[in-house]
This record gives structure tokens, C-alpha cells and sequence, in this order.
């Protein structure tokens, strides 16, 4: 089945963003350039500290770039972007249903409308049952799949992830990356992912961007050529996937090693 | 089932203490320890509640008092909790109040009574702005920590999903700030409390301040003391209620 490739395209050139911190300016990242096609998935791997939060937090419209330009091309997209945090970010006040209706109430879509498009965002995540449970009552892998729903339901030109399984156990991790790329094939988002594992860049990307440390630049970009639909366990299990992973880990070592040395560990 | 009995066993260890305490005070009262004119039997005290309630003297302070309280409580709480909401939200608004809670907070209130009674003369109205003015305090204070404390998450979610300030305010920062509102409001029915009693010894011929003063002139010992019982029985209540509105405010809070 030919997928039809939607969202928003991203051009980004010359990014850099420096913090004024008490004692010296500190680069966060720096000299980044990267062009996203419409629909493509994109996971940003690199030691921790290398801005690569902070590229997606000025992405995301949270922190705004010292000097560079990003544009996006989101034209017919109600919104332009929707981030999914580590750490769920689901309001404990609301419930299941509340919490994934809040970017359309935000931008006052009418209550009739959210509860149809809230309902659809619930069946793809397999929350219908959850709706009216609160947050504390979610295990931590149901609440990540109410912070995607959360997402989705806005019809972002892209989605912003940031290490968004980081946190869970392995098994609803792998689970939640297998649903990840099946609800990413059926609706073609453009998706910017932050993670530490290149592991998960592999599984879920179309290309991997590497980062270097101290400061954040690009180190290298590599097409991930695994085709698709993705049957994501099968595929962390090929040959091909381990020669790959293996590739990506001696570029990422000699930053990890220089980063470590930087921070005298 | 042995929940149930563990809850059970919890439940008759919270009224161990103060029925042990009764039980020694009678006691000890009646071997011949201490002098009952000046310390009265627990029975004693139960006969002379029972004697002002029946009179319906007893009604008459606590009406006055109780008016007083809540008139109070409600004028002071609610700039309280939107002046400490406005602050968690605007920093200009935070930097103007915050040298002018930090300094009047630590005034003890009822040195205001004076002052208080000149402008608003020895009616209700001077003791309900002394309990407003010692509850707006400690829910304004509970109220700002609570809103400031909120996750920085929160914030960013409500930023990056497009939330107007409006929404910010009565969606996040008021229902995020509940939990220390609360704990601002107990404080605050303490503090009602506490300083109105005070007030209503010298300023009144009615409420319960007034009952335990007047009492204590006339050597009424007993009947002094029901009225300390009164003020106490009044603060379980108002302890409950506001657990009953907290459960029904929070549902979110996991117990």
C-alpha cells in the first residue's frame, strides 16, 4: 500500500542558542541545518547535553533561538505543532478525556466537535475504556498513550516527541514504539523524535540525525533504509539492523568519549 | 475483611488519647487531687454545656461567633486566593505585594482590634475585618507557594497546545494550586478562630470569647471551660467539612 506522505516540511538553517548562565555564555547547540521533508519520521540521537531537547523546545515554540532561522511549511494544518513530553504532562486535575480534548479547547473548537474527534483519538491509542479515569489511575505507559492522543487529536503539521518511552519498561516500550509507527504509517505526520537510544532511532525512523556534544552541532544524518510498514520487533532482531546499529555507535562513541572527558567523569 | 478490621483498630486508637486524658483529669479530681472550684470534673464541664445549651445561652454566643467567622473567613479568602493566583501568573503583580505580605503578615492581628474597632466602631463589623484580615495571610501565602510550585511541565504543555491566559489561570494555575489552597484554608479557620475568641474578651457582650471571659470573672470555672469545649468541638467540624470539600474539590488525589 502506497502511503501518502503528509505534514508540514521544516527548514532549518544556522540554529544556534546560547544560555547566559552566571559565570559564561554556554552554547547549546550550534550551526544545526537540517531539512525535514513533508511527512518524514526523524529521530535526533546524541549524548546527553547535547541540546538535542533544546533544538526541539525552540521547535516547539518553548525557548526561542539565539540567532537561525526555522521555517515550516504547515499550510492546511489546524495546528502547526504538537509536542509529547518525557514525563506524559497530563494535568492530574482532568480526566483522560479532558486531558486529550485540551488543544481543541484551547483554540475553541466547539464541545461537539471534540468529543468526535476525542473519541477517534481514544480508539487509536486504546484509551476508550480509560476515558474517564484520572491520570494517578494510568499505568505510566497509558498515560504516554493519552499524551500521543493528546497530540494527534490536534492535527499537527508535526509532531514533537522528546524521549517520550524513556521512561517506561522495556516491554511497554516495545509495544508503544510497534503502536507509534503503526498510527504514524496510517496518518503520514511529519515527526521530530529526541531519543538516547539508537535502538529506537533504527526501529522508528526514516532518517537518524547524530549530534555531537559541547556544542550541539549536526555530526552526521543517516538514511534509515528499512522499508515499510515496519514490523518494528522483527526488525530489531535482522542482521541488517544489528550492522547498522553497530555503524551509528562508532560515530555516537567518539562523542560520548569526548563528552565524558569534557565533564572530567 | 482484615482491612476492615485494621481500619477499625485505626479508628478506635484516634479517640484512645482524648478519652484517656478525660479519664485521668476525673480521676485524679476525684481521689482529692486539685481543687474543683478551680479545675472542674469533665462531668462537671458536660453539666454546665448541657445547662447553657438547654438555655439556649450557648446558642446565642455560638451564632455570634460562628456569623462572625464565616463573614470573615469568606471576605479574606477570596482576594487571598486571587491576589496569590495573580501573583504565581504576573511577576509585576508578585514583586508589588510581596514586601507588603512579608511585612504584615508577622503582626500579631488582634493588635489591630483598636484600630479596627475605631474605623468600624464595636459592632460585628470590626471582628469580622479582624478575621479577615488574619485569614487573608496564610491562604494568600498557601495559595502563591501552590501556584509557583506547579510543574514547569504544565506550563510548557499549556504554552505549546496554544492555552490563553485565561485558560491558564482557571484551567491549570487554580485547579494546580488547589491542594495548597486547602491547606491554606486550615490554617486560615485556625487562625479565625484564634483571634476572634481573643477580640470577643474585651469588645462584646456576645460570642463564645465573650462566654469564657465572663465566666472566668464571675469564677463560673465550669462554665468557662464548656466554652473552650465549644471552641474545640467547632474546629473538628470545621476540620471535617473541609475534608468533605476537599473530596469533593480534588478527585484527583490519589488516597
Amino acid at each position: 500500500m502506497a502511503m501518502e506522505r503528509r505534514g508540514a516540511g521544516i527548514k532549518i538553517e544556522g540554529l544556534r542558542k546560547v544560555y547566559q548562565t552566571a559565570s559564561a555564555p554556554t552554547i547549546a547547540i550550534d550551526q544545526i541545518d537540517l531539512a525535514i521533508e513533508p511527512g518524514q519520521f526523524i529521530c535526533i540521537v546524541g549524548p546527553s547535553g547535547c541540546g538535542k531537547s533544546t533544538l526541539l523546545r525552540i521547535l516547539a515554540g518553548l525557548e526561542t533561538q539565539t540567532s537561525g532561522t526555522i521555517q515550516v511549511d504547515s499550510s492546511g494544518w489546524a495546528v502547526q505543532n504538537a509536542m509529547v513530553f518525557q514525563d506524559s504532562g497530563l494535568f492530574p486535575w482532568m480526566n483522560v478525556e479532558t486531558n486529550v480534548g485540551f488543544g481543541l479547547m484551547t483554540r475553541g473548537v466547539d464541545k461537539a466537535e471534540i468529543a468526535v474527534r476525542v473519541e477517534e483519538a481514544l480508539k487509536l491509542v486504546g484509551l476508550t475504556r480509560f476515558r474517564t479515569h484520572y491520570p494517578h489511575q494510568l499505568s505510566g505507559g497509558m498515560r504516554q498513550r493519552g499524551a500521543i492522543a493528546r497530540a494527534f487529536v490536534t492535527n499537527p503539521g508535526m509532531l514533537l516527541m522528546d524521549e517520550p518511552f524513556a521512561a517506561l519498561d522495556a516491554q511497554n516500550r516495545a509495544i508503544l514504539q510497534a503502536e507509534l509507527v503503526r498510527i504514524w504509517e496510517a496518518t503520514g505526520k511529519t515527526v521530530v523524535y529526541i531519543t538516547h537510544s539508537i535502538d529506537e532511532a533504527l526501529m522508528l525512523g526514516d532518517k537518524t540525525v547524530i549530534m555531537t556534544a559541547h556544542p550541539g552541532r549536526i555530526k552526521q544524518i543517516i538514511d534509515v533504509p528499512f522499508q515499510r510498514p515496519r514490523d518494528v520487533i522483527a526488525l530489531s532482531g535482522s542482521a541488517e539492523f544489528a550492522a547498522l546499529k553497530v555503524d551509528i555507535w562508532r560515530v555516537l562513541e567518539d562523542e560520548v568519549l569526548r563528552a565524558r572527558k569534557e565533564l572530567n567523569l | 475483611m482484615s482491612s476492615t478490621f485494621e481500619k477499625l483498630k485505626a479508628r478506635s486508637l484516634y479517640f484512645i488519647s482524648p478519652i484517656g486524658l478525660l479519664i485521668v483529669w476525673q480521676g485524679l479530681l476525684m481521689a482529692g487531687f486539685g481543687d474543683r472550684r478551680f479545675l472542674p470534673a469533665p462531668t462537671d464541664i458536660v453539666a454546665s454545656f448541657i445547662d447553657i445549651t438547654l438555655t439556649g445561652e450557648l446558642k446565642d454566643h455560638v451564632s455570634a461567633t460562628l456569623w462572625r467567622v464565616f463573614a470573615g473567613f469568606f471576605i479574606g479568602t477570596l482576594p487571598a486566593i486571587c491576589i496569590g493566583l495573580m501573583m504565581a501568573m504576573f511577576r509585576p503583580v508578585r514583586i508589588f505585594f510581596d514586601p507588603l505580605i512579608s511585612m504584615l503578615f508577622p503582626i500579631p492581628k488582634i493588635a489591630l482590634m483598636p484600630l479596627l474597632a475605631l474605623a468600624f466602631g464595636f459592632g460585628d463589623a470590626s471582628k469580622i475585618a479582624l478575621v479577615a484580615i488574619g485569614v487573608f495571610f496564610p491562604v494568600v501565602v498557601n495559595t502563591f507557594t501552590g501556584a509557583a510550585n506547579i510543574e514547569k511541565i504544565y506550563w510548557d504543555v499549556a504554552k505549546n497546545y496554544g492555552a490563553s491566559s485565561w485558560i491558564v489561570f482557571s484551567r491549570i494555575v487554580l485547579f494546580g494550586s488547589l491542594p495548597m489552597i486547602f491547606a491554606g484554608l486550615r490554617i486560615g479557620i485556625a487562625v479565625a478562630f484564634i483571634v476572634l475568641i481573643a477580640a470577643e474578651f474585651v469588645a462584646t457582650k456576645l460570642g463564645i470569647g465573650f462566654l469564657i471571659w465572663n465566666s472566668w470573672n464571675l469564677l463560673q470555672v465550669d462554665m468557662m471551660f464548656a466554652g473552650i469545649v465549644t471552641i474545640g468541638l467547632l474546629g473538628l467540624v470545621f476540620s471535617l467539612i473541609l475534608d468533605g470539600l476537599e473530596r469533593l474539590c480534588i478527585p484527583w488525589k490519589a488516597r
